[in-house]
């Protein structure tokens, strides 16, 4: 199970050599991103394979003709029927298509997932920049928020929270992962922050009468927000992964939602039995889309590090 | 470093109060916003009245505060930080005492904890180190790949597929096969066994480590190649010292630095992990506790594990940020 | 000073250095047309072009010039810690009393290091190890080259540290890097190198990242620290008001070249070499306030695929048509001294 911090720290950045000397003299800091991460087979393998886990939450009629919530879709005489050549992912626990199961499914997890991102970019964004920029009591109180929250395990926080509240829905399970989600990306603003605000340009633009707003809009959060980027994306993932288990748990969506926890859970007790196609089939589809935005995330992490320039 | 050690004790305090505060604003806002969970566990049939107050004083659910949404409870709070004080967490819907239960299944858990935590460190730092060394080898490529690979599995699908392949097919085989010895089979089991409590928990341990192992393993990684660069590294090599030398005493002390950091946050880890293996695996610990609380929908049991869960998870950070200061002198002074 | 017991209590021990045939009569440290490499995405980058220079006993040997010009790559050369790849010594020779140190094997060369040839590094915060006291850094050394017990080794490390002025050695000995001041950081870095007495130390920019004043100090003890125990030193700067209070020679470095070799007072009075004048020119001075300083215009050159003909005629005052084709050797000046330049006689004569 990943959690949030722990998929961030574990993906740590590539430390390279001397830095490439691009053609021509016109050099940017995204110019020069854009010129690593097309020449990287690895950006475009995930990025292809995000672009087509997008598409798959928002149009999935594309990817299946029938929609395993419509009327009849599903019939028990169907039930964990094994796969065959003509319907090579056979049937779930329900008697509905595995292959279509999987497709609908995939907006419950990955919707989620882009709500709680937005979610946490912009409070650990606001409150990292808060606590960065102003210092002071501001940064104590807002830092020791930081610990309370980090002292509580994410999954067993939302867990007590999920366990409690009887709707759970893309809306509360999106809410309750945010709420225990946010203050990662906080301690992580919050220093680059510090870090940028001791630039020798930020004391040029105030001598120059810029006012602080005008600072953290166009200088701060311009410099800050590679490791943002890089650490939403990978949270991306994570957060998949951390639905899916509180799914699988019992307190995320429940019966009779088509989602892929619940469809591993199903397949988890019955694989046993020999209904191997019901756990490998839903796993593959979710490790594969974690797999994708990690391997984006650790992409971009690479092209953006100061480090190799 | 004995300052630093005061120092961390007394800002441990407020953090801890923090986030027992934290957990208990939770639970009593999502009581305010739900209702009664003693009322919804009986569902239609409501016994009289007399009951649900007896019931509701039982579980600490009979303050009025509860009554109105967005009050903090801290009368309440205070109490209940009174009975943690006595080692009272609560009781399950039958009556009994969670710390109870808990101390019943802690061994257990702590077990398979300690299996995770040696794999994933040993073979995490071994494999790390291999692939710093050998910078863009083939083992630094196969470390790279196979670690984002491991990463990208939940644990509980890793769980899942390691249960149905390994521990069935798998052990199966070999329990049933003349000449695996014994050992070798209950290594590979699907449920916890008793006669063997540490040999029948080794595949949960370990599918509860993979994740880390895997963190573990790209971040001695990097910190290692990025050592490997460094002045002091230079410095070393002028002072006519061996590679080994140099490698194995100078760069790996700093490298396994941000290691250390790591294993605070992996504990977190653990803890919520073992909720998932437990509950796959069939281990009577108190992830399953847990787990199978969730199921009958006993909220006590839930909000008192997670409690007693989360002290467990300050002081073993406040432990792990000792052990920081003891590897890293500059912190000491900060 | 050959490699004898020294005074460590561990009976007698068989150096490890023992075997190579040293020439005590020989010159204490030669360096012959040094050639060094650089294997780059982008080509291969010629840091050292065939540098040679020579320093003996007691004698400093000022290396001078600007960022790039090659001259930590020329250390780091002699003493056989480049990072091979990317680097290459692609030739030349350097005889520490006549035996050439690089034409021996590493088992061997690593003994050469900090016993004979000692580095004194720029940043000594991040040239030392910052999780290991400065006693158990400086110990290290007599431990793993001399065989000293842990409680020898400390003491020996506490007399270092007194040795190099560091106040309260005996318990500032079990202090880590950080708790100590620029200054005293960087003269921990020279107890390091003088500890098992070496005859040649190397100090790469050893002020560079010190004040004014705690450089002046720095210096006066390696100056003094030299004196005592008749070392061949050999200074690494850019700021030619450092080395022209200490220096015997100098060797004037120019992308990978040595443009002009001297002795100091010659260099300062008459420089034979256009860069060498532009530099000197180039210091401010009191008595010109108020007027505009003098620059060397342009930038050095790339280090792969240099253009051809002397690397500095792009920004020198003297250049003629040959200077764009022809490469100058180092012609030899009268007065013991050599410039790379095909008109040092102008140079010399105004």
């Amino acid at each position: 199970m990943s959690d949030i911090s722990a998929a961030q720290a574990a993906s740590a950045p590539e430390p390279t050599g001397a830095p490439e000397e691009t053609p021509g003299s016109n050099r940017t800091l995204w110019g020069d991103v854009r010129y690593e991460l097309v020449r990287n087979p690895v950006f475009w393998f995930s990025a292809v394979l995000v672009a087509v886990i997008l598409v798959m939450s928002f149009f999935p009629q594309l990817f299946a003709s029938t929609s395993p919530n419509t009327r009849g879709a599903c019939q028990l005489e169907n039930a964990r029927a094994k796969p065959t050549w003509d319907k090579p992912f056979g049937y779930t626990n329900a008697g509905c298509d595995m292959w279509s199961s999987l497709i609908y499914g995939t907006s419950k997890s990955v919707i989620v997932a882009i709500l709680v991102t937005a979610g946490t970019v912009v409070l650990g964004v606001a409150s990292g920049t808060a606590a960065g920029w102003f210092g002071g009591f501001t940064d104590t109180v807002i830092s020791r928020i930081t610990d309370v929250f980090f002292g509580l395990p994410f999954i067993l926080g939302a867990l007590v929270f999920l366990a409690i509240f009887p709707t759970r829905n893309i809306l509360t399970i999106s809410i309750v992962l945010t709420v225990f989600g946010w203050t990662s990306l906080t301690r992580v603003m919050r220093g680059s922050v510090i870090a940028t605000k001791q630039s020798d340009f930020v004391d040029a633009a105030r001598a120059l009468g810029a006012t602080d707003l005008f600072i953290i809009r166009k200088h701060i959060l311009a410099n800050s927000i590679a490791p943002v980027i890089v650490l939403a994306t990978i949270g991306l993932g994570a957060y998949i992964s951390a639905e899916a288990t509180l799914t699988f748990l019992g307190v995320g969506y429940q019966r009779p939602t088509v989602s892929w926890g619940l469809l591993v859970s199903e397949g988890q007790t019955l694989a046993t039995a020999g209904f191997w196609h019901l756990l490998v089939y839903p796993s593959s589809f979710i490790v594969v889309t974690v797999l994708a935005f990690i391997l984006l995330g650790d992409v971009l992490r690479d092209a953006l590090d100061p480090r190799s320039r | 470093m004995g300052r630093y050690v005061a120092r961390r004790l007394i800002q441990f305090l407020p953090v801890i109060l923090g986030t027992l505060f934290l957990l208990h604003i939770l639970s009593v806002l999502t009581i305010q916003i739900v209702g009664d969970p003693v009322r919804a566990l009986f569902g239609e049939n409501a016994p009289p009245d007399a009951v649900i107050q007896q019931l509701q004083s039982q579980y600490g659910l009979d303050d009025p505060c509860l009554e109105t949404t967005g009050n903090p409870c801290v009368g309440m709070f205070v109490d209940r930080l009174g009975q943690y004080a006595q080692g009272d967490f609560g009781v399950n819907f039958r009556g009994r005492p969670v710390m109870e239960m808990f101390l019943e299944r802690m061994p257990v858990t702590a077990r398979m904890a300690l299996i995770a935590i040696l794999f994933e460190t040993v073979v995490g730092i071994f494999l790390g180190v291999l692939a710093g060394l050998r910078k863009d080898k083939f083992i630094d490529n196969f470390v790279r790949f196979s670690t984002v690979l491991l990463i990208a599995f939940p644990v509980f699908v890793f769980g899942s597929l390691a249960l149905l392949f390994v521990g069935l097919k798998l052990g199966l085989y070999l329990r049933n096969s003349e000449w695996a010895p014994e050992w070798l089979g209950q290594m590979f089991n699907v449920g916890y066994n008793p006669d063997y409590p540490w040999l029948s928990l080794m595949l949960p341990g370990l599918v509860l480590g993979s994740f880390s192992l895997a963190a573990i393993a790209r971040l001695t990684r990097t910190s290692l190649i990025e050592n490997l660069r460094s002045d002091y590294v230079r410095t070393a090599r002028a002072k006519g010292l061996t590679t080994s030398r140099t490698v194995g005493i100078h760069t790996l002390r700093n490298s396994l630095i941000p290691v250390v950091t790591y294993i605070g946050i992996d504990i977190g880890l653990l803890l919520g992990g073992s909720l998932v293996t437990e509950g796959i695996f069939n281990v009577p610990g108190v992830g399953q506790l847990v787990f199978l609380a969730i199921q009958a929908n006993d909220t006590p049991v839930i909000i008192g594990v997670v409690t007693i869960l989360t002290v467990v998870f300050l002081i073993a950070n406040l432990i792990v940020d000792i052990l920081y200061a003891a590897l890293d002198p500059r912190i000491r002074y900060e | 000073m050959t490699e004898t017991k020294t005074d460590v209590s561990t009976g007698p021990r068989k150096s490890p250095l023992s075997g190579v045939a040293f020439d005590p009569s020989a010159p204490l440290l030669e360096v012959e047309d040094l050639r060094v490499e650089f294997h780059t995405r982008d080509g291969i980058a010629k840091a050292v072009n065939g540098v040679s220079f020579a320093v003996g006993e007691g004698e400093t040997l000022g290396i001078l010039g600007e960022s790039g010009c090659g001259k930590s790559v020329t250390a780091q050369a002699i003493m056989g810690i480049l990072d091979t790849p990317p680097a290459r010594v692609a030739g030349g020779q350097v005889r520490y009393r006549g035996v050439d140190l690089l034409a021996m094997q590493e088992s061997t060369r690593r003994h050469v290091r900090a016993n004979k040839i000692a580095m004194i590094f720029q940043d000594a915060l991040s040239s030392l190890n910052p999780v290991f006291t400065v006693g158990w850094q400086l110990g290290e050394l007599f431990r793993k080259h001399q065989g000293a017990s842990r409680k020898e080794a400390k003491a020996k490390a506490i007399e270092m540290l007194e040795l190099v002025g560091i106040p309260a050695a005996a318990s500032r000995v079990n202090d880590f890097p950080h708790q100590f001041s620029g200054g005293m950081r960087q003269r921990v870095m020279i107890a390091m190198a003088l500890s098992l007495k070496p005859d040649v130390i190397i100090a790469d920019e050893p002020t560079t990242a010190l004040d004014v004043t705690v450089q002046a100090q720095v210096m006066q003890l390696l100056a003094d620290l030299q004196q005592e125990m008749k070392l061949g030193l050999i200074l690494i700067t850019h700021d030619m008001g450092v080395v022209a209070d200490v220096a015997d020679k100098i060797c004037v470095m120019y992308a990978g070249n040595a443009v002009e070799q001297a002795d100091v007072y010659q260099i300062y009075e008459n420089p034979a070499h256009p860069y060498t004048k532009a530099l000197l020119e180039s210091i401010p001075r009191v008595d010109q306030k108020g007027q505009e300083l003098t620059v060397i215009k342009g930038l050095p050159p790339a280090l792969v695929d240099p253009p051809p003909g002397c690397a500095f005629h792009p920004r020198c005052t003297f250049a003629r048509d040959r200077c764009k084709t022809d490469k100058p050797e180092l012609y030899p000046v009268p007065g013991g001294r050599s410039s790379a330049c095909h008109y040092w006689e102008e140079v010399i004569g105004t």
